[in-house]
């Protein structure tokens, strides 16, 4: 189990990780979700201890990383694509790491055919793909046989078929018991793969839940209705108990409403429909909404649509704003 | 301990399978040898010439060493490209990652720098030292003469060190292209360029390469302020602070 314990890393006057608190679960897909510049991959490097971190800790099982013994059987990472010398082979790439904590080479050979690299195992990585270059990283990262994985932005610049083969590649090694945690900008690829999710902007912790809570808090659906005689409208849906909210367009909205029931409703009092559609508040629109106040530079000058003030005084635990957030909008909801 | 085997050997690895470290080290060799025989030659052929100005005797064990100018370049793009590729290539995350104590990564490879410098420096000097006798003829001297083993042990020694400080400044600048620009041209031009200006001369002196040279030659200049081994070890002084700052930064900065 990975614990990070506020931890915080500041450059100068910026502050990139913010006392950020939380547990890594074994055995499960984490996602690490956050906007660019969120502060997700300083947090990674801080996990390898090759980023210092100003305040705070991380351990691995209770102990710091340079505490592990040949620390690439217990994490593999992946940092970032190519960080392998373009003039040397892929099987020599692999060799020299697998040599530095004593991993048998016949290993290199199989992560090569694992990740499907057997072929130019010895040509000069210098000429690789970038997907070529991701696989290479993907197959140093499991050299070890390791117990926890990293993966930083995996899927970035893969193409489709190699976005489904790191997914399934993902999905596989929690199967087998390991833990992995990923990072990525994109909300709609950690719904598919992710079972725990930790999201993070600007550096703060904004989110440590299950996934399934995650959806299920953020795909409520909700109808929308859009008639010219409101009245009459709000009179039937009224008698119904069904509670609708008026749209900025003049249309209404019901959350958690069903199309038929509202379009039976309707029917029964007479009342004419101009519109009647089922709406569906994608992953990444709630994860929009949440990160949208810690987007580092947004485009235009407006408000942040989501959230209030900016904290003062000691940050909450973790979480806890967010969850207030959550709360307060539930509220809204009700009324 | 058998981290430090393991990185050892990882860094063995490393250096032997990359072609522009075997390349250099290579070159090194033959550069060395190739131009300090072309000098004999051409010493031998026109010796009154030759050593019409000189004020002290004839080394001819010191020209035998006479490509040791260029060849020294060799060494040194060899030592920063051993330390400078880890950061050119985004590697060295990986690396500490694999090896997250860092002394114990800058030792290991400073190690196998040091040993395959070592060789390859005593393999030069010696073949240099061999070629250029026979070709200089009847001026030609030998092992056995005073000083001369010294020399050319020396010159394998002197070699090594330069590598070795190559390896420290890289380590410092963390920037391949960097240490190249620094230190070619500062062995290469700044200082025999110094040690030749009045005043200035004395500082040079005390330089790395100018200090770790007096070992190679049988007779040294009268107003030298140092004997051979102390110039080496002048050199080698300058190799401690290198490493050691190598270290600091290393240690200290977030990779």
């Amino acid at each position: 189990m990975i614990e990070l314990h506020e931890l915080t890393k500041r450059y100068g006057d910026k502050l990139a990780v913010d006392r950020l608190s939380f547990a890594i679960p074994p055995g499960v897909v984490t996602g690490f979700l956050g906007p660019n510049g969120a502060g997700k991959s300083t947090t990674m490097r801080m996990i390898l201890d090759l980023d210092r971190p100003t305040s705070g800790r991380v351990t691995i099982d209770g102990k710091h990383y340079a505490q592990l013994r040949e620390p690439v059987k217990y994490i593999g990472a992946l940092l970032e694509a190519k960080a392998a010398h373009p003039g040397r082979s892929a099987y020599h790439h692999l060799l020299w790491l697998a040599q530095s904590n004593r991993i048998p080479a016949r290993r290199v050979d199989e992560v090569l055919t694992l990740v499907g690299l057997q072929e130019v195992a010895r040509k000069r990585s210098g000429g690789f793909s970038l997907g070529m270059g991701q696989r290479l990283g993907i197959a140093a990262a499991l050299l070890g046989d390791p117990r926890i994985v990293m993966f930083d932005e995996p899927v970035n610049g893969l193409d489709p078929e190699g976005i489904l083969w790191v997914r399934n590649l993902m999905k596989g090694l929690a199967a087998e018991g390991r833990t992995v945690f990923v990072s990525s900008h994109l909300m709609s690829e950690m719904a598919l793969t992710a079972d725990h999710l930790v999201v993070i902007g600007r550096g703060k912790l904004l989110a440590d839940l299950p996934m399934t809570e995650f959806i299920d808090r953020n795909s409520r659906s909700t109808v929308r209705v859009r008639t010219p005689a409101p009245e009459a409208l709000l009179d039937a849906l009224a008698r119904a108990d069904v509670v609708p909210r008026r749209a900025d367009d003049g249309a209404f909205e019901v959350d958690g409403g069903d199309a038929a029931q509202i379009g039976e409703l309707a029917s029964a009092a007479g009342v004419t429909l101009h519109e009647l559609s089922p709406q569906r508040a994608s992953l990444e629109e709630a994860f929009m909404r949440m990160t949208a106040e810690s987007v580092e530079y947004q485009a235009g000058a407006e408000p942040p649509p989501y959230g209030g003030e900016p904290l003062t005084g000691p940050p909450p635990a973790w979480g806890a704003d967010w969850q207030e957030r959550w709360g307060t909008k539930q509220k809204k909801r009700e009324s | 301990m058998a981290a430090a085997a393991a990185a050892l050997r990882s860094e063995w690895t490393k250096i032997r399978t990359v072609r522009s470290t075997v390349v250099t080290l290579a070159a090194a060799f033959v550069v060395t040898v190739g131009l300090s025989a072309l000098l004999c030659l051409l010493t031998n052929h026109n010796f009154s010439e030759a050593t019409r100005n000189a004020t002290t005797p004839f080394d001819a064990t010191a020209t035998s060493f006479g490509g040791i100018i260029l060849g020294q370049l060799a060494v040194i793009v060899f030592g920063v490209l051993v330390m400078g590729n880890e950061y050119s290539s985004g590697m060295i995350r990986l690396s500490l990652a694999a090896v997250p104590r860092r002394g114990v990564l800058l030792a290991a490879k400073a190690s196998v720098v040091l040993v395959l410098a070592l060789v390859v420096g005593l393999l030069t000097s010696f073949v240099s030292f061999l070629l250029g006798q026979a070709l200089l003829g009847s001026h030609s001297t030998t092992l056995g003469a005073p000083h001369v083993l010294r020399a050319v042990l020396g010159a394998g020694f002197y070699m090594t060190l330069l590598c070795l400080f190559s390896v420290g400044v890289t380590a410092m600048l963390r920037n391949q292209t960097l240490s190249l620009g620094i230190l070619m041209p500062f062995f290469f031009l700044v200082s025999p360029i110094l040690s030749a200006v009045p005043k200035v001369k004395t500082v040079a002196r005390y330089f790395p390469d100018t200090a770790g040279r007096a070992v190679i030659s049988v007779y040294q200049p009268a107003d030298a302020p140092y004997g051979p081994w102390t110039g080496l070890g002048i050199c080698a002084l300058w190799v401690v602070a290198a490493l050691l700052g190598g270290w600091l930064v290393l240690d200290r900065r977030d990779a």
